[in-house]
């Protein structure tokens, strides 16, 4: 599977993640957004870097319960929430924000 | 924690050449997701994978070594290293990467994730256990 955006194609895989985190731009990650009805705004983005960071360390995804507690001690306990996240992420905080950051979906994520 | 059981991962491979070890430490991180209690031995090659300053561009494999500096984050902060596997192979714990915890109920404070045990310390550990998985 793939989608197109401004000339460029992005290959992803059956659940519509990149197949190559490389091709990653904010302009996909807008993109896949949208195509969710989700309007990426400030929070949404704290958020999507913060996994982008973290991926780029530990080469992994994180579970949504080390997100959660990870997010809590770097933003702040009013956002490392599981209330907060999936306000912002209904689908499901890690998985829905790791798809927007171009990552795999998160390890232990069913 | 009611429920739970306790599990051990033992690690007996070299970090490349097989996906005995990445195969591993993904089971390991979807059983700690699901809040077991876990821990991890190394054994026999198996402490290899701990190595300090793994390089695995000419293998042509992803370098996912950065990935065990994640397990503090899952709670998984047992992992025992086996004495007599490190000295075959000449090998000491500082050889090994540092890997950490935070204990929340010590105010965060840093602790090492890495035991070296000996061989019979560690057949009693897995007396121990309920669960034993070999990758």
């Amino acid at each position: 599977m793939a989608f197109e955006l401004n000339g460029k194609t992005y290959e992803t895989d059956e659940e519509g993640y990149l197949a190559n985190l490389s091709q990653w731009d904010t302009d996909a990650a807008v993109y896949m957004a949208k195509e969710d009805d989700c309007d990426l705004d400030e929070n949404h983005w704290q958020v999507i870097n913060f996994l982008r960071e973290y991926y780029d360390e530990y080469q992994i995804a994180p579970a949504v319960r080390v997100l959660t507690k990870a997010i809590g001690k770097k933003l702040g306990k009013d956002k490392g929430n599981s209330k907060y996240l999936y306000e912002l992420f209904p689908y499901g905080p890690a998985k829905q924000a790791c798809k927007y950051a171009g990552l795999p979906k998160p390890t232990g994520c069913v | 924690m009611s429920g739970s059981k306790k599990f051990m991962y033992i690690n007996r491979h070299a970090p490349c050449g097989t996906v005995y070890a990445v195969e591993g430490l993904e089971v390991v991180l979807i059983g700690a997701a699901f809040e077991q209690d876990v821990c991890m031995a190394f054994i026999g090659d198996g402490v290899f994978q701990l190595k300090q300053d793994q390089d695995t561009a000419d293998t042509g494999m992803k370098n996912f070594s950065p990935a065990y500096r994640a397990l503090g984050d899952y709670e998984v902060n047992r992992l025992y290293v086996e004495r007599e596997s490190l000295q075959e192979r000449g090998l000491t714990e500082e050889d090994l990467m540092p890997l950490t915890w935070e204990d929340e109920d010590e105010d965060w404070t840093e602790k090492s994730s890495i035991h070296v045990v000996d061989r019979a310390q560690l057949s009693d550990l897995m007396e121990e256990q309920d669960i034993i998985l070999n990758f």
